[in-house]
C-alpha cells in the first residue's frame, strides 16, 4: 500500500502545495486531478521518490521510502511515463526488458527468463506481436502500452501512470482504460494522473484533486467529482449531467461557461 | 538498418565474433607492413621462436617486437578506448553527437602536454602531465556542475564542460605562442595532430593496464548505463542509482580517454563516428555496442595507423586521416537520416 501523509511537495525553495494525505491499495486506482500546474507532476515525482518530500512522508506497506534503496522502490512501484520519442531506436523488446533492471544483478544483463517476463507483459496486453518492432516508429497508444508492458515486467504491485491518455486518440484511449482496469481488476494499485473528470469517474475507486496549493478534494468519485468541486477548481462554471443511459458526464453550465475566479472556500 | 528483430542476441553474438575477425585481420596485416615487410611465415617463426623462449634471427625479432607490434598495440588500444569512451559519454549524454571530449578530457590533457612540450620535459613527463591535466579538468567540470546544483545535471554538466574546455583550449593557444618556433612549435601542432610514431614497448605496458582498468567498470554495468540512456527519472524509476553510474561512466570514460590522448595526442572523429557505425550493426543497446565499438574502434585505428606510417615517405598525422575519413562517412551517416545514428 502506498500512504501519503501530510506531504508537503515542491522544490528548494517553492513550496508547490502541502498538506497531502491519500492513500493507494491493491486492487484499487487512485485518480489524480488538478488544473495545469496544480503539482501532478511535483506528486508524482515525490511519490516515486525522484524529488524529496518537503514535510511530511510517503510509505509503501509503511515502510518510508526515504529507506528504501532504489532497486527495492523499483520493486513496489512501477513508473510509467507519457510516451515520447526516444534518442535512441530501440525495439519494443528492448524497452520493456529495461523493465527488469530492479530484478538483475549490478553486473548482470536480462537472461532468457527476463526475456519471458518481458514476452508475457506484452502478450497480456494485447502487443505479443510488436516485440520487435522499433518504439519509435508505433502508434502514440502503442507506445503508451508498451511502457505499460515495461511496468508490468518490473513485477511491481503499484503501478504509477503520469497521464497516459493524454495526447491519444478516442480508439487509443479506450484501448488504454480498458487495459488499465483489467490491471487493476488483478490486484495492481493504480495511481493515475488525468485531465478527464470523465475517465476519472469511469475508473476511479478514489479521486484526489490537487488545486490551489492542496488536496481541494478526496473521497469517492460521486464525492469528488462533482459541479461545484469542478467549478472551483477548474475556474469555469460546469455541471455534472447524467445521460439516459445512466452514466455522468462533465459539462459545461447552462448558464453559460462565465469564467470565475478560483476559489478557495472548498472542504 | 537499425536493428529490428527479436533475435538481436543471436545477431549480435554474430556481429561481434565478425568484428574480432576483422580486428585479428588488421593486427595481422598492421605487423606485416612496413619499410621492412614482414612475410606471414616470417612472422609465424618469429612469434613461434618467441613461444619457444628465444629469439628469432636476423632483425625480425627485434623489428616486430620492439618496433612495429607496440605501435599496433597501441593503435588497438587507444582506438578501442576511443570508441568505448564515445559510445558511453554518447548513451550518458542521450545525444549521438557526443564526442569523448564533451567534458573538456581532450583539451585538458592537450593543455598540460603542450605546457610539458613547452617546458622542455622528458617525453613520459609530458604524457604524465597530459594524463594528469586531462582527469583535472574533467574533476573541475563535475565538481562545478555538482556545486551548480541544478536540475538539469545533464546540461550543466555539459555546458561546465565547454566552458573548461575553451579555457584550457586558450591555454593551449597561448603555449604555442610561448613556444619556440623553430623547435617547439612543431612538435606541438604534430602532437595536437595525433600520433603513434613515437610509441616504445614501455607506453604500451602502462596504456594497457589503464584502458583495461577504464573499461571493465564500463562492461560490468552495461546494462544500467544503457538503461541511463532513457533519462534520469525513467531510470531511478527502474532501480538504477543514477547518480553513482553516472560518475562510473564519467570516471572510466575519463580515465581511458586521458590515457589515449596523453600517449597518441589529439585524434578526432573515431570516438564520434565508430559508435555510430556500431549501432548500424548491432542496435541501440548499450550493451552490445560497447563491445561492437570497441572492436571497430580497434580495428579501426590499427588499419589508420598502418597507412599513416606506410603511404607516404613522411608519417601522415593520425588526426589529419582520422578527419580525413570521418568528415565524409559522418555526412553519409548524416544523408542516411535519423535510423541511422539511432
Amino acid at each position: 500500500m502506498l500512504q501519503a501523509s501530510a506531504l508537503s511537495i515542491g522544490y528548494e525553495g517553492r513550496l508547490v502545495a502541502a498538506g497531502i494525505d491519500l492513500a493507494v491499495r491493491r486492487g484499487e486506482v487512485l485518480c489524480l486531478l488538478g488544473p495545469n500546474g496544480a503539482g501532478k507532476t511535483t506528486l508524482f515525482k515525490t511519490l516515486l521518490g525522484l524529488i524529496p518530500a518537503l514535510g511530511g512522508e510517503v510509505a509503501i506497506d509503511g515502510r518510508p521510502i526515504g529507506a528504501l534503496s532504489r532497486s527495492e522502490l523499483a520493486l513496489s512501484m512501477a513508473y510509467v511515463p507519457q510516451a515520447q520519442v526516444m534518442e535512441f531506436a530501440y525495439t519494443v523488446l528492448d524497452l520493456v526488458l529495461m523493465g527488469r533492471t530492479a530484478h538483475l544483478g549490478p553486473f548482470s544483463a536480462p537472461g532468457p527468463r527476463d526475456r519471458q517476463r518481458a514476452l508475457g507483459a506484452l502478450a497480456d496486453l494485447g502487443i505479443a506481436e510488436l516485440a520487435s518492432a522499433e518504439a519509435n516508429r508505433i502508434s502514440g497508444g502503442q507506445r503508451q502500452l508498451c511502457l505499460v508492458a515495461r511496468a508490468l515486467a518490473q513485477d511491481a504491485p503499484l503501478l504509477v501512470m503520469d497521464e497516459p491518455t493524454a495526447s491519444l486518440d478516442l480508439g487509443n484511449r479506450l484501448l488504454v482504460l480498458a487495459r488499465v482496469k483489467a490491471l487493476s481488476a488483478q490486484g495492481y494499485g493504480v495511481v493515475f494522473s488525468t485531465h478527464d473528470p470523465d475517465q476519472a469517474r469511469e475508473l476511479a475507486t478514489s479521486v484526489a484533486v490537487i488545486a490551489h496549493g492542496r488536496l481541494a478534494a478526496y473521497g469517492p468519485p460521486h464525492e469528488t467529482l462533482t459541479g461545484p468541486i469542478l467549478s472551483a477548481v477548474y475556474g469555469v462554471e460546469v455541471t455534472v449531467e447524467r445521460t439516459e443511459s445512466g452514466r455522468h458526464v462533465v459539462a459545461p453550465s447552462e448558464r453559460g461557461s462565465q469564467v470565475r475566479a478560483p476559489s478557495m472556500d472548498l472542504h | 538498418m537499425a536493428l529490428a528483430h527479436a533475435d538481436g542476441n543471436h545477431r549480435s553474438a554474430v556481429v561481434l565474433i565478425l568484428l574480432a575477425l576483422l580486428l585479428l585481420a588488421s593486427l595481422l596485416l598492421a605487423s606485416a607492413l612496413g619499410p621492412y615487410p614482414l612475410m606471414p611465415g616470417d612472422l609465424a617463426a618469429a612469434v613461434m621462436a618467441r613461444l619457444g623462449g628465444e629469439a628469432a634471427p636476423g632483425p625480425v625479432d627485434t623489428i616486430l617486437f620492439q618496433i612495429r607490434l607496440p605501435r599496433v598495440l597501441a593503435a588497438l588500444l587507444v582506438g578501442a578506448a576511443l570508441a568505448a569512451a564515445g559510445a558511453s559519454y554518447q548513451t550518458l549524454f542521450r545525444n549521438p553527437l557526443v564526442s569523448p571530449d564533451i567534458l573538456g578530457v581532450s583539451a585538458g590533457a592537450g593543455f598540460g602536454a603542450v605546457l610539458g612540450i613547452l617546458l622542455s620535459l622528458p617525453v613520459i613527463a609530458i604524457q604524465g602531465l597530459g594524463f594528469a591535466t586531462g582527469l583535472a579538468t574533467v574533476g573541475i567540470v563535475y565538481t562545478l556542475a555538482r556545486a551548480l546544483r541544478s536540475q538539469n545535471e545533464i546540461l550543466v554538466l555539459v555546458l561546465a564542460g565547454i566552458v573548461v574546455g575553451a579555457l584550457a583550449g586558450a591555454g593551449i593557444s597561448l603555449v604555442k605562442i610561448l613556444a619556440d618556433p623553430y623547435n617547439q612549435l612543431p612538435a606541438i601542432t604534430f602532437w595536437l595532430l595525433g600520433s603513434l610514431a613515437g610509441i616504445k614497448v614501455s607506453d604500451v605496458q602502462t596504456v594497457a593496464p589503464l584502458v583495461i582498468l577504464g573499461l571493465v567498470p564500463l562492461g560490468l554495468l552495461r546494462w544500467r548505463i544503457g538503461v541511463l540512456s532513457l533519462g534520469d527519472d525513467e531510470a531511478r524509476a527502474l532501480g538504477v542509482n543514477v547518480r553513482f553510474v553516472r560518475g562510473v561512466v564519467i570516471a572510466a570514460a575519463t580515465l581511458i580517454t586521458a590515457t589515449s590522448v596523453s600517449v597518441s595526442g589529439v585524434i578526432g572523429w573515431v570516438g564520434l563516428v565508430i559508435p555510430h557505425m556500431a549501432r548500424m550493426l548491432v542496435g541501440p543497446r548499450y550493451d552490445r555496442v560497447l563491445p561492437a565499438a570497441a572492436l571497430m574502434g580497434a580495428a579501426f585505428l590499427v588499419l589508420i595507423d598502418t597507412v599513416a606510417r606506410t603511404a607516404a615517405r613522411i608519417e601522415i598525422p593520425l588526426g589529419l586521416l582520422t578527419a580525413l575519413l570521418g568528415a565524409p562517412v559522418f555526412v553519409w551517416l548524416l544523408a542516411r537520416g535519423r535510423r541511422a545514428w539511432s
